[in-house]
């Protein structure tokens, strides 16, 4: 038992993740706090028989791991704010064309430059809507390394069960710090293989013809099967097409695929919500200090709980409205000016009691943060 | 330019199955969509890095990369230089046309001081560059120039410049009567043809010397170095060495 416990950084977990996950290709540009997914996988995908390339920037890094993924292998890049705001373009080719991919986006403080080694969750709504169009996307946060490891996992499973690019949302603060980690067993986790097609060389294979359970199978490039991939709207065959029909079909299997398996897909954990009046709402490792918050607080009998979000998009509206039908307050902490608090306000009956509790001068929100914002609504004073 | 590319694949004997065709975006890049290999239409200016991509990940494919001279030099222009550096061995096929053809006629950074363009309707006063000068400073270890008049020399060039093991670059002038030919008074497609037969030699000719102005035409560079792919392959067994 003793040797799988491993003292890491968040990052070295979701590289022990990826691995565990199959990762097969890495294509990265250096940048804080996310370089050390890079270093450590440039050491350690050889040795698998992996392949890593340090590229010329973001874009080529998105554009090289979609290549990558459709000659059939388990592929990922990393990057933080600047870089992410780069691969948009490219992350949306991967949403049109199917092509599933794992971005990891270690954030830090933004606009710009911004602040590069210090907190933020200031990505959400980037992750979200930063590439041009309607689409859907998935977004995974976490807010200890455990979790790290096991939302790594499930998004690299996520990616091939819907054909999609997924996007891990970490911060700088589970980047960087410190943690044990417990190593799970080969087996332990479920991994899902890319779905193959099994139609035979010969036979008409429709690349982008979706089976009654909306998965499209897939074709290594460089197999059997020689067909068209295209950003354009497309067809069956991967043809460019402007039919109405062709093009309002696509659109919504793109969106529907995703946003109408959110029971599936999303992940979230609670503690102490039964019966608690105030609601606090979190991820990544602003869920940590609101944790803090809520356990000191039920020691002393008041009834408050956490709900903490790991799938960030697609929004779990309805499991927040069910969750904060009774209570009082919800508060939602975050790091940023309200990304999520925005979205809990559209989903609950009554948004006018949906607070926010955040910091975004680049430090760390504290318990004593959080304190004091509910020292506010609650009439109290700070 | 895709007859030349065909007769040149047949005559190689490659399988389809072993092709993959990446384009980028513009008029040039459209020819994927005509070929019967896997073909991968990607964005503006991109082509060659997601090509790194497939090619990296399965190095016994043949990666031809056809891309317009915008696409590869302008947005595209850092992939170009760096996939050159790397010298993976990808075939980039650079179909200059010295004007933006999909967008309507804006100067591309080929068309070159005095032009005429729809952005440049006083005279465009950027200076262009030379692509196979450019592509031999970016370590691009094979690079030649012909012209779409000379289909028979384009078919062996890009033959050879496929069956090269590294980064290859081929320059093709190509006519684009619509946009640049109209704005220059260029005149027809014939007429732009047939100017590629009297402004065009072969490299070091007699009419080169005589006259400096002639753009040269043939293999400006073979060169044998590490092909980055191979490389990669050897840093695996290093890996795996160390890790037993
Ligand atoms: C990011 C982005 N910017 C701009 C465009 C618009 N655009 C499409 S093709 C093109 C230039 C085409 O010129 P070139 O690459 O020389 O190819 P040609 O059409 O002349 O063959 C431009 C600017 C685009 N598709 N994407």
């Amino acid at each position: 038992m003793k040797k799988n416990i491993k003292f890491v950084q968040g990052n070295e977990a979701c590289v022990e993740a990826a691995l565990y996950a199959g990762l097969d290709f890495f294509a990265g540009y250096p940048i804080t706090p996310s370089t050390e997914i890079a270093e450590h996988l440039a050491y350690r995908l050889p040795r698998v028989g992996g392949k890593f390339i340090q590229m010329e920037d973001e874009i080529a890094s998105m554009c090289a791991i979609i290549g990558a993924s459709l000659t059939g292998n388990k592929v990922m890049t990393a990057t933080s704010g600047p870089g992410f705001s780069l691969m948009q373009e490219a992350l949306g080719y991967a949403i049109m064309t199917e092509i599933p991919c794992v971005i990891v986006n270690v954030q830090r403080g933004g606009p710009s430059t911004g602040l590069p080694t210090h907190m933020s969750q200031g990505d959400v709504n980037q992750v979200r809507w930063g590439t041009h169009g309607d689409h859907a996307i998935i977004a995974l946060s976490a807010s200890n390394h455990q979790d790290v490891f096991a939302m790594t996992v499930d998004a690299f499973n996520l990616a091939e069960t819907y054909r999609t690019p997924v996007v891990l949302l970490f911060d700088e603060v589970i980047g960087h710090m410190r943690e044990r980690l417990f190593m799970p067993e080969k087996g332990e986790i479920p991994l899902v293989k890319r779905l193959r097609t099994s139609v035979k060389e010969g036979v008409d294979y429709h690349p982008y013809l979706p089976r009654e359970d909306g998965r499209l199978p897939m074709s290594d490039f460089g197999g059997v099967h020689r067909y068209n991939v295209t950003g354009l709207f497309h067809d069956m065959w991967g043809f460019p097409s402007d039919n109405q029909k062709v093009v309002h079909e696509l659109l919504r299997h793109l969106v529907d695929k995703i946003n109408n398996n959110v029971d599936q897909i999303t992940k979230f954990k609670e503690f102490y919500l039964e019966s608690a009046e105030t609601i606090l709402i979190s991820y990544g490792s602003s869920a940590r200090s609101s944790l803090h918050v809520v356990e000191n607080l039920r020691s002393r009998g008041e009834q408050i709980g956490l709900l903490e979000l790991q799938t960030l998009w697609p929004f779990p509206s309805h499991i927040i409205k069910e969750k904060c039908a009774k209570a009082k307050y919800v508060i939602v902490v975050e790091m940023n000016m309200g990304q999520i608090h925005q979205s809990v306000r559209g989903a609950v009956d009554r948004p006018e009691r949906v607070f926010l509790a955040n910091r975004i001068d680049g430090v760390f929100i504290t318990p004593m943060d959080i304190r004091n914002v509910m020292r506010l609504i609650q009439g109290k004073g700070v | 330019m895709l007859n030349s590319l065909l007769r040149a694949i047949e005559k190689l004997g490659l399988s389809k199955n072993e092709i993959v065709m990446v384009s980028g975006i513009g008029c040039s890049s459209r020819i994927s969509g005509y070929v019967d290999f896997h073909t991968l239409h990607t964005i503006h200016g991109r082509a060659l890095a997601f090509a790194t991509g497939v090619k990296l990940s399965r190095p016994e494919l043949n990666l031809i990369v056809p891309m317009g001279d915008g696409d590869a030099l302008a947005i595209g222009g850092n992939h170009f230089i760096h996939a050159a550096r790397r010298n993976i061995d990808i075939t980039a096929i650079v179909m200059n046309n010295r004007i933006y053809g999909m967008t309507g006629g804006q100067y591309s950074p080929l068309s070159g001081y005095g032009t005429l363009a729809t952005t440049a309707p006083y005279t465009n006063i950027d200076q262009d560059f030379d692509v196979v000068e450019l592509s031999i400073a970016s370590g691009a270890s094979f690079v030649a120039r012909t012209t779409t008049y000379h289909v028979q020399q384009m078919a062996d060039i890009i033959r050879k410049a496929i069956l090269h093991k590294g980064f290859s670059v081929v320059e093709i002038l190509s006519q684009c009567p619509t946009y640049f030919g109209r704005k220059n008074k260029a005149g027809n497609a014939v007429d732009m043809l047939e100017s590629y037969k009297t402004n065009t030699t072969s490299i070091g000719s007699k009419a080169k010397k005589e006259n400096p102005e002639l753009i040269e035409r043939g293999i400006f560079a073979q060169k044998e170095i590490p092909e980055y792919c191979n490389e990669y392959n050897k840093i695996i067994k290093k890996a795996m060495k160390g890790h037993s």
